[in-house]
This record gives C-alpha cells, structure tokens and sequence, in this order.
C-alpha cells in the first residue's frame, strides 16, 4: 500500500469511528432513557397546534440560479487551487492564463447580476 | 499484512488508536469550552447578566450537566418521519466535523494525517454537513425542519465559494495545501525585512481574512447568519424533532465545527503552533497551547459578532455573498498572484 493510500486510511478510521461513537452513546442512552409511548409525542410539531397538511409542503425554491451560480464558480475553485500551489513554476505564463479564466467567470457573474438574477424579487 | 502497509502494524493501529481517542475527546471537549467561555457567559457579560452559576464553580458544569440530562431524555421518532434518513442525518454532520481535524498541526509532529491536499480536504469535508442538514430537514416531515434545511443549504452554498477563495490566496503565498506546509511557510518567511516573527498571512492576506472570517460565520451559521435555525421565526430550524442525544450530536457538530473552523482560521492565517526561536520536542509540548491561544481569539472574534448584530434578511444575505465577498476574494487572488510572480 502506498504512502498516499495509508494517509487516508486514517480518514476511513476516522469515518468509523464518527459512526462508532455516536453508536456507542445511543446505545449506552438506551439503558438510562425512558420509554412511554403515546400517540401525541409523535405528531410533527407545529408551535403546539395540530399540523396541517403534510409536512412536505411545497415551498418555493428561489435558490436554483444560485445552485448554478454555485456549480460554475466551484468548478472554477477546483482549476484554481493546483494553480496555486505551482504559481511559481508557471510564472508570468501561468498568472496571465489564470487572470483570463478568473476574468472570463467573472464575466458571468456581471451578466447575471446585470440580468437582475441577484435581485429578491 | 505488514509488508502491505510497509510499516509495523502493532505501532500504526497503536499511534492511530490514540489519535482517535484524543480527537474523539478534543471534540465534546472543544464544544464545551467555546459553549461555556463564550456562548454561556460571555454573552452574559454582554447582556449585564452573570449566566449559569449553580453547576460547578461558576457554572462550568453547566454544560456536563445538561448532557447528561439529554442522555435521560425519550428517544422520538415522529410517525411521519423517514426513519433511516432521520436517524443518519446527525451522523453525516458529526462525521463531517470529525474528519475536519485529521488534517488541523497543533505541533510539529502533533497531526492525525499531514495530507498533501490539507485545507483543500477540510473544505471538502466541512461542505459534507450541508448534505446532513437537508437530510434531517426533508426526513423529519415537519414544515419547519423543511423551511429550516432549505434556507442551510442556500446560504451553505453560497458561502463555501467566499470560504474557498479566500484561502487561494494563502495557497498562493505559502506554495501548498497542507496545513503543515503552510505553518512552517508562515514560520520561514519574511516581512518588514525581518525573519523575527517569520511571516503571519493575517498581515499580507487581510483581506482574505476578513472574508474568510465572514464566511466561516455563515458556514457556522453564527446569528447575523442564523437564518436557518432562526428560533423566533422556525424553532429549532432542521433540529426541531430531535430530541435527546441526536438533538446533542447536532449541538457538538456545531460547536465542534466552529473550534475546528477556528483552528483552521489560526493555522491558515496566524502561524499555527509555531512560536519564534522554539523548535523539536519543545514546539510538540507548546504547540497545543499556543495554538489554542489563537484558536479562543478567532473564536472570541466569531461570538463577538454573534452577540452584536442583528439577524440578515434572506436577500441580503445573497447579496452579501455574491456582490462582495465573491468578488473582493476573485480580485484578491489575482493581486495575490501578480505580487508573488513580480516581487
């Protein structure tokens, strides 16, 4: 096994050990908590009256030009950051390649805001 | 299996052993003493009021005490609920917060794993909590969970942009991701002519600073961005029916983020563990202490805000992310890159 993979068999430790804990202290909750069933306790809560309708009401979702926004401006994220670390082997050559991409999405972000996709409205 | 590792097995499971026993205990420990030191009283302070006195010396028990009164509360599942996605979702978050401190240096040697990708990791792993939230909030059934979880989403999203490009710039300066990398960079540098105080990136990167400290509110949705858990207006937000330990388990990923967030807003930006002039076994036995100086002043940044400012609208918190932050931290990277190509 390589260097690279052993570092991160530490993080899949480290996963089960999240789930092993939160395992660990359910379980050991379940000797000392109480149970009393009672039809009420499991109603959805509703500040204390009866809930109307079912709780997956439709909601209006104003966040999708976002989501898009989001997904163009991390893909740009991912290309930035191995460009960051090599800057000073690329040089001249690689800031003014950047300068143009990062110019380019920031572009879209302009026409987005000039398309008043940023407005709450 | 020895030869595959290419280690001595006994010593790699005995060293991981202990480093997940400490990082299990820095966590509750961590939540604890930001809750107490700055959300109990601290806020107290604030608000001319003393806060918790009866449980231990000053009511620094306060919060032991309440855990283990979670422990002896009803398990609830509401009828309606999910339940397989119910009971995961405080899982997904508490894992993300866990994963966050492989890769935090408290010492030279003092690190679960120094990964080559370091901060670029923990930014992957902190957006995991996002997809717990929505879990939580779409599999509870309840109108507030959902409004809650959808409003932590957007604003998460939004927020991890500002979050990543402020740190391009340090990545930039400093020439690699891993966080210990970056440490001995800021130790090895130099500004105003002086190697003294090597080089903390707080003084050339304000600016990604104070954007990474806004976002890393938002992203801990500390109160001027608290809009998903808003209690006068959703209850709890996406927590609302979880009770007891899962309820406790969303508590300790909150506070376990903002220590780690904290760490991480110290490493990046001021030098870590590493004090001048101090180096080998010394620096091991310092390190954690210094680095938790900084990480209670980062902290001690974050719940100042908290405490002093209002709630944001939901557009103004959109417009705050992607009119200023996003575009201060795009021109921060090139102003960034320009100065370390020229000079």
């Amino acid at each position: 096994m390589s260097d690279f993979l052993r570092s991160y068999l530490s993080v899949l430790i480290f996963g089960a050990a999240a789930v092993g804990m939160v395992g660990m202290m359910l379980g050991m909750g379940s000797l000392l908590r109480p149970t009393r069933p009672q039809a009420q306790k499991y109603i959805a809560y509703e500040s204390g009256v009866d809930p109307v309708g079912t709780g997956w009401s439709q909601s209006q979702v104003r966040y999708y030009i976002f989501a898009l926004l989001f997904v163009m401006f991390d893909v740009e994220a991912v290309f930035i950051f191995p460009w960051a670390v090599r800057l000073e082997a690329f040089g001249v050559f690689g800031l003014v390649e950047m300068i143009i991409f990062i110019v380019i999405l920031a572009l879209g972000l302009v026409y987005a805001w000039r398309k008043g996709v940023l407005r709450w409205a | 299996m020895s030869w595959m590792l290419g280690l001595d097995l006994t010593a790699y499971w005995a060293t991981t052993t202990i480093k997940v026993l400490v990082v299990l205990s820095l966590i509750p420990a961590g939540a604890i003493i930001l809750g107490y030191v700055f959300l109990l009283k601290m806020m107290s302070w604030m608000q001319s009021r003393m806060g918790p006195m009866e449980a231990g010396p000053r009511g620094s028990l306060q919060l032991v005490a309440d855990g283990v009164k979670f422990m002896q509360k009803e398990d609830i599942f509401p009828a309606r609920a999910d339940r397989f996605v119910f009971a995961a979702a405080p899982i997904v978050v508490l894992m993300s917060t866990f994963l966050l401190y492989i890769v935090i240096p408290a010492g030279p040697r003092l690190i679960v794993e120094d990964l080559d990708t370091g901060i670029f990791f923990a930014l992957a792993v902190s957006s995991l909590s996002v997809l717990g939230i929505l879990m939580a909030g779409w599999s509870s059934a309840n109108k507030y969970s959902l409004i809650g979880a959808l409003r932590a989403a957007g604003q998460l999203i939004a927020y991890e942009l500002p979050l990543v490009l402020a740190v391009v710039g340090v990545v930039v300066q400093a020439g690699t991701m891993s966080l210990q990398g970056i440490v001995h960079a800021q130790a090895d540098g130099e500004i105003f002519g002086t190697g003294l105080i090597g080089n903390p990136y707080i003084l050339t990167q304000f600016v990604g600073f104070v954007v990474f400290l806004a976002a890393a509110q938002a992203e801990l949705t500390q109160t001027p961005f608290d809009m998903p858990v808003a209690e006068s207006e959703l209850v709890a937000g996406y927590m609302t029916e979880y009770t007891g330990f899962r309820f406790l388990f969303f508590f300790m990923g909150e506070f376990g983020t903002a220590f780690a967030f904290s760490a991480i807003g110290a490493t990046l930006f001021l030098g870590g563990w590493y004090v001048p002039g101090v180096e080998g076994t010394l620096a091991d036995i310092l390190g954690p202490f210094v680095l938790g100086a900084k990480i209670m002043s980062i902290a001690f940044l974050i719940f100042w805000i908290r405490f002093s400012y209002p709630r944001f609208r939901e557009d103004q918190l959109q417009a705050f992310a992607w009119k200023y932050l996003i575009p201060i931290s795009l021109v921060n990277i090139m102003v960034t890159g320009i100065l370390k190509v020229v000079l």
